[in-house]
């Protein structure tokens, strides 16, 4: 803490931007920021050390007391992952649900979204203008909005003027995952067609030309050349997509239920809140458990995520 | 252990399934557009590629975003035609009348204090050698879940009697000041503060990344310019700094207006709406899936497309404009 305090605040080797941050910086400065840094990790770090903390000190006393009392143990993480009983958290069945949930509702639209953008970007037919505009205006439509006629979908098929045109999908148990991928898959494809269109129509035409004079069809073209050139968007994209969908409680409560059977970690946490709110010991390993793979995920790939959200918000 | 891997197997023939299905698409949509003939016009090779996606948005969003609209029109059954009692009923209820207060007071003061943080934060460290340490630390929060992160909360606020130690970090302090423990999320309308405190935490980080690449696109002549011209770090800061990253900023003050009035997750987790603290988003829910109005719970979710919808096409001149 004191180095971290000493290097901002002396002066050294000074360029323009450096001077506006001096222009704030000083003692003060460096506190202040120091105050925030330690204000965002505090309460992430006292979940971590508090899931790792016995049930009877965890309901008694506050986790900074480890400090002069340390006492660990992983009992609270066998019982939330593993344990049976109905009030245990029967966290790893929701983990595997999380996994199920999130692969193919990532990469299907990933797909989609990459085959609209290229057709977008690259095909010249008439009101391809006019169809890009209408995607990307449908961002402007809550999920909220669509969810009630979405499960009716689902659950009821398509009437139109009394005439059964689609039968309800009727599904149960596993099943219901197709669901939820639908869902996700049908909100992901603005954002993504928009991202990905936008870093598509940024490459060399040239290029494509040169591959249709020697005879390359589209899925050739798809294949070879635009798909290594996108990977950063695609990373983005992909990332984004990921954790959206880990994280989701809204979705998932609607399409995949409340049970062991289909329903994510977000879900049961949710539950246990609302019922177990004095089980610190089983809510906090188990916010844990939820928090650990996308932390993983954004920390190994935060550069690209970084950057492919700046050249989606500054730039414009 | 007594976990029973054999129950999960069907959940992982399901996730087998998934994987096929999606391949089989990809599959299928580069087959056909190999096999189209290159000499047709484009549009055979546009409609194969474009026609799964639309689809989708079609039933995803379109159809249900119209369905929704006449829902709203109609009683909670669906049944009949009630008018604008829906809306009447979101504009003078007492209780709705609370939810919209809410969903006011997080739409002003998240983006503002995300962006201010943000931009402090981001100030603060430019330059300094711990700066990609620094905005790491605060850029975490984006990965946990708002439910998560809802659980991290309810811990730093957790309550004890006064005769008890303390679990909770706040009431903590409070204590070690000479203060009482206090119910943090139970007193309106400060409760809605604490909320959104959260808020605020998960989304500093969006603002500091963005922010802080926007401070150094700052051209360094013009900082250099005003330092000749004698402008004191304040002025430098206001009259430089800030007009400089103006675009930045909005992008920031946009896309959190846009999440803040979506947002359901974090007062659902932590006081599930009750003491006065419900948002509209999660009004909705409760009216359309848990009371089963479905009337109500559509008319919420129009009036959240009528907020959001100037937003995002503010969002769309400001790009028109930059570009």
């Amino acid at each position: 803490m004191t180095t971290l305090t000493q290097s901002v605040a002396r002066p050294r080797a000074t360029t323009a931007p450096q001077r506006v941050r001096r222009g704030l910086s000083g003692k003060v400065a460096s506190a202040v920021a120091i105050v925030i840094a330690v204000l965002w990790t505090t309460p992430t770090f006292g979940l971590l050390l508090s899931s790792l903390r016995p049930e009877d000190q965890i309901k008694s006393t506050g986790w900074w007391t480890f400090f002069s009392d340390p006492q660990l143990t992983l009992e609270n993480y066998q019982q939330v992952l593993f344990g049976t009983s109905s009030s245990s958290g029967q966290m790893a069945s929701f983990l595997i649900n999380s996994i199920v949930i999130t692969i193919p509702s990532v990469l299907l639209p990933l797909a989609l979204a990459t085959f609209a953008a290229y057709a977008l970007a690259w095909l010249p037919f008439r009101g391809r203008e006019w169809i890009y505009i209408g995607i990307f205006a449908l961002q402007i439509v809550p999920l909220q909005m669509a969810l009630v006629p979405l499960l009716s979908f689902f659950s009821q098929g398509v009437d139109v003027f009394g005439v059964h045109i689609l039968p309800a999908w009727d599904l149960e148990g596993p099943g219901r995952f197709v669901q939820v991928w639908f869902a996700h898959t049908c909100f992901a494809l603005p954002l993504g067609i928009f991202l990905i269109h936008n870093f598509m129509s940024e490459l060399p035409g040239e290029l494509m030309e040169a591959a249709r004079v020697d005879g390359a069809t589209h899925g050739a073209i798809l294949r070879k050349l635009v798909l290594p050139l996108v990977g950063p968007a695609l990373a983005t994209f992909g990332i984004f997509q990921f954790l959206w969908v880990w994280n989701d409680l809204l979705v998932a409560l609607i399409f995949a239920g409340g049970t062991a059977e289909t329903a994510p970690m977000t879900v049961r946490l949710a539950q246990m809140a609302g019922t177990k709110g004095n089980e610190w010991q089983r809510l906090t390993s188990g916010a844990f458990v939820s928090v650990v793979i996308p932390l993983a995920v954004f920390l190994s790939m935060q550069r690209y995520f970084v950057r492919g959200l700046l050249t989606g918000s500054v730039k414009g | 252990m007594d976990f029973d891997f054999a129950a999960e197997q069907p959940k992982l023939v399901q996730l087998l399934i998934g994987i096929a299905a999606f391949l089989v698409v990809v599959a299928v949509i580069l087959l056909l557009v190999d096999r189209a003939p290159m000499r047709r016009r484009a549009w055979t090779h546009a409609t194969i590629l474009l026609l799964p996606a639309i689809v989708l948005l079609a039933i995803g969003l379109v159809v249900p975003a119209v369905r929704t609209t006449l829902l709203s029109f109609m009683s909670g059954d669906g049944m009949r035609w009630v008018g604008l009692d829906n809306y009447a009923w979101m504009f003078t209820q007492p209780e709705a009348l609370t939810v919209l207060r809410n969903t006011l007071i997080w739409v002003l003061l998240v983006p503002l204090l995300v962006t201010s943080v943000g931009l402090l934060y981001a100030v603060l460290v430019d330059r300094t050698r711990f700066e990609s340490l620094a905005k790491s630390l605060v850029f975490l929060p984006m990965a946990i879940s708002f439910v998560g992160a809802g659980i991290i909360w309810r811990f730093v606020y957790a309550y004890r009697a006064d005769d008890q130690d303390q679990i909770g970090l706040l009431n903590q302090l409070v204590v070690a000041l000479g203060g009482e423990p206090r119910q943090w999320l139970q007193d309106p309308p400060l409760n809605t503060l604490f909320l959104i405190a959260v808020m605020v935490w998960i989304q500093a980080g969006f603002a500091t990344v963005v922010l802080s690449a926007a401070i150094k696109g700052i051209p360094a002549e013009i900082v250099e310019a005003a330092r000749l011209d004698g402008a004191s770090p304040t002025q430098m800061f206001f009259r430089v700094t800030l007009p400089s990253i103006r675009s930045a900023v909005i992008v920031v003050l946009v896309t959190q207006s846009i999440g803040t009035l979506k947002l359901f997750d974090i007062v659902r987790t932590m006081t599930g709406g009750q003491f006065d603290t419900s948002v509209i988003a999660n009004e909705m829910y409760n009216q359309a899936f848990r009371y089963g109005e479905t009337g109500k719970g559509a008319a919420l979710a129009v009036f959240l497309f009528a907020l959001v919808t100037p937003i995002v096409i503010y969002q769309i001149r400001q790009r028109r404009e930059v570009r």
